[in-house]
């Protein structure tokens, strides 16, 4: 894809991205060198074989790993070249990160995992509550507000992660294998969460899955294999 | 930023009550253990003290030959003729008291008791602390004529007498028929554990004459007209006797003087050992809950290594993660510490009823164990938290 000659910045630009894992003779280049623009408002779908390299590159762009070389404009600002606290405050205002094993904080209830973005952004009690049940809303997990993790299912528990990651109000949603560890019902509902956050707030998406059914929803895909982009093209929304 | 990380902090904590519960424990053992250990020691200490001091103050004791207390070895006992050159010769002295002891049986109406008898001059209760509770101490004429009248101690009245007033009263010691003139005060044990009410005092010729049969005294009672007097009357008192015991250039004293201060300093530097003793057995324990605190901190790393990772994913600082546990433990070490010492009051305060001795509240190793405490729990928590925090977030993540 020819970069250069775009008149504006997109929103989120990687060029020459590579990741090496290990040192010396035991190096392991998992990306070899990622070119990719993601524009406001697209929602992506990161297909490829397991071990490509999808999750790194998430990581990546999700500013929870540093790339070994290459750069990372977020916004047109170099993320590479940022100190920790900047990338933590990026993080904290524009990402919302959903992982395939949820991360939610255990013994803690649905509403206070919710809060907890909340409470780094300084929000007062008030509006924090009003915010985290409001999302806690969104996902369809009305009622749930007080329960624990271990109390939820797997696809409640996700929820409670999506709306975690959308209660601040991000740009970008990262989402890696979201409904990996869901079966199909959940995974169906979890995917028409994401796409209608993306269709109605505007969010933009970038999620890795496995599974075309999922693909499906995504405006565009783009298909890494062993650490590269392998193709990226857009397709038309079924749903 | 420092109240919703105080929000974080309590959350945290009520999230991981049983670990929160354990590490307060851990701090509470240690804590109370140390600071009651010290507080009984230093009670004991005290009451020590206490009981030389109730002795009566600035007093030096002389005794022939060198070993100080019973069983003395056959150094010359003193004479009457020793007392008049120390009363006229040493300056500073404010009352000088020969004392001659003896054994004996006292008897009244059908009960008897057997108990030491002191035989000494008016001098001897202002030199010895004493201080009548009934009745009246010698007179002039009844010291030099050696008469049978005799002030007791309140073991002695308790025994014979029950709660009758003794005075006016005629007992039987030994042979001979004794009037009762005076009651003391009590004063308890003393510092050895003997009762020192058990006692009868009557004029030193009386007791010379009747009972030990013999002119020896046992041991000079002189005290001091100040605390800053004692020791120039104790250098005085050296000389004086050197020379009258004719004593060469060369040789040893065949008696030694001691003055109450150095008992004192004897005896309370024993139980001051016993005190240290006692703590740093407690430390042991102190330590032992330190380790358990440690333990618990380290085992609590790799759940926390995730959470960490998850707050730092979604937007914390390093420095409100660790401020977050720095917190955390504060609260949780301060709190145990709070805990520990107010039980060690409790358990020091019954122990120190139970075991008869004072009970003295010791700022400083209340709060030295507090602090202590305090460190364990916060460079245990903190330590392994801070090594979390510094990964980058999907390593933290990734911690199994
Ligand atoms: N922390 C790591 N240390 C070493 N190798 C890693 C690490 N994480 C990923 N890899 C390797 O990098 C490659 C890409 O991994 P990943 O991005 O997880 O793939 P995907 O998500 O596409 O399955 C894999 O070969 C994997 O073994
Ligand atoms: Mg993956």
């Amino acid at each position: 894809m020819n970069t250069g000659t775009r008149s504006t910045t997109p929103l989120i630009r990687l060029s020459g991205i590579t990741r090496s894992y290990g040192r010396g003779a035991a190096e392991f280049q998992a990306l070899k060198g990622i070119d990719l623009d993601v524009d406001e408002g697209e929602f992506v779908a990161v297909m490829g074989p397991s071990g490509s390299g999808k999750s790194t590159a998430m990581n990546i762009l999700g500013c929870l790993d540093s790339p070994t070389a290459g750069s990372y404009e977020f916004q047109g600002v170099h993320v590479e070249r940022m100190t920790r606290d900047q990338r933590a405050l990026l993080r904290r205002h524009f990402l919302g990160f959903v992982f395939q094993g949820f991360n939610l904080l255990s013994r803690t209830t649905a509403l206070e995992n919710v809060e907890l973005p909340l409470i780094y952004r300084g929000e007062p009690a008030a509006s924090r509550h009003a915010a985290a049940r409001a999302a806690l809303k969104q996902v369809g997990l009305d009622g749930w507000e007080d329960h624990t993790p271990n109390e939820l299912s797997g696809g409640q528990q996700q929820r409670v992660a999506i709306a975690r990651a959308i209660v601040t109000g991000p740009k970008v949603l990262l989402a890696d294998e979201p409904t990996g560890n869901l079966d199909t019902h959940n995974s169906q509902e979890i995917m028409e969460l994401i796409a209608g956050l993306n269709r109605e707030r505007g969010i933009t998406v970038l999620m890795v899955t496995h599974e075309p059914d999922m693909a499906v929803y995504a405006k565009r895909v783009v298909r890494f294999v062993d650490g590269r982009v392998d193709s990226d093209h857009r397709q038309e929304v079924s749903a | 930023m420092l109240w919703n990380t105080l929000l974080l902090a309590m959350r945290a904590i009520r999230r991981n009550l049983m670990r929160s519960f354990l590490t307060i424990l851990g701090v509470v053992i240690g804590v109370a253990a140390v600071i009651t250990m010290v507080t009984l020691g230093n009670g004991a200490t005290r009451s020590v003290a206490d009981q030389i001091a109730s002795m009566g103050s600035n007093l030096l004791m002389v005794r022939p030959g060198q070993r100080f207390g019973p069983g003395s070895d056959e150094a010359a006992k003193f004479k009457a003729a020793d007392v008049e050159a120390i009363r006229n010769q040493i300056t500073g002295a404010a009352a000088v008291a020969p004392v001659a002891n003896s054994s004996a049986t006292v008897v009244y109406q059908a009960r008897n008791w057997s108990t030491m008898v002191t035989g000494s001059s008016n001098d001897y209760f202002s030199a010895a602390g004493w201080e009548l509770v009934a009745g009246r101490g010698f007179t002039d004429a009844e010291e030099r004529a050696g008469k049978a009248v005799c002030v007791i101690g309140s073991t002695v009245r308790d025994n014979l007498f029950g709660a009758q007033n003794p005075v006016g009263a005629e007992i039987r010691i030994s042979q001979f028929a004794c009037e009762v003139i005076g009651l003391l005060k009590s004063k308890g044990q003393s510092a050895m554990g003997s009762d020192q009410d058990d006692t009868v005092v009557m004029p030193l010729r009386t007791v010379q004459r009747r009972l030990s049969g013999s002119q020896d005294i046992n041991m000079l009672m002189v005290s001091a007209s100040s605390t800053d007097a004692v020791d120039a009357i104790k250098a005085q008192l050296e000389k004086l006797l050197r020379e009258r015991r004719k004593i060469g250039e060369n040789e040893d004293d065949n008696f030694r003087v001691m003055d109450t201060r150095q008992l004192a300093e004897t005896l309370t530097g024993t139980t001051r050992i016993l005190t240290m003793l006692l703590g740093a057995v407690a430390a042991v324990s102190l330590l032992v809950g330190g380790i358990g605190i440690m333990n618990i901190m380290l085992v609590s790393v790799t759940e926390r290594t995730r959470e960490i990772g998850i707050r730092l994913a979604i937007g914390a600082l390093e420095r409100e993660v660790l401020l977050q546990f720095l917190i955390e433990a504060v609260v949780l070490s301060s709190l145990g510490g709070v805990i520990g010492i107010i039980l060690a009051a409790a358990a020091s305060i019954a122990l120190s009823g139970i075991m008869n001795i004072g009970y003295l509240f010791d700022p400083t190793i209340n709060l030295l164990s507090f602090l202590f405490s305090a460190a364990i729990g916060v460079v245990f928590g903190y330590f392994p938290a801070r090594r979390a925090a510094q990964l980058d977030p999907i390593e933290a993540l990734r911690h199994e």
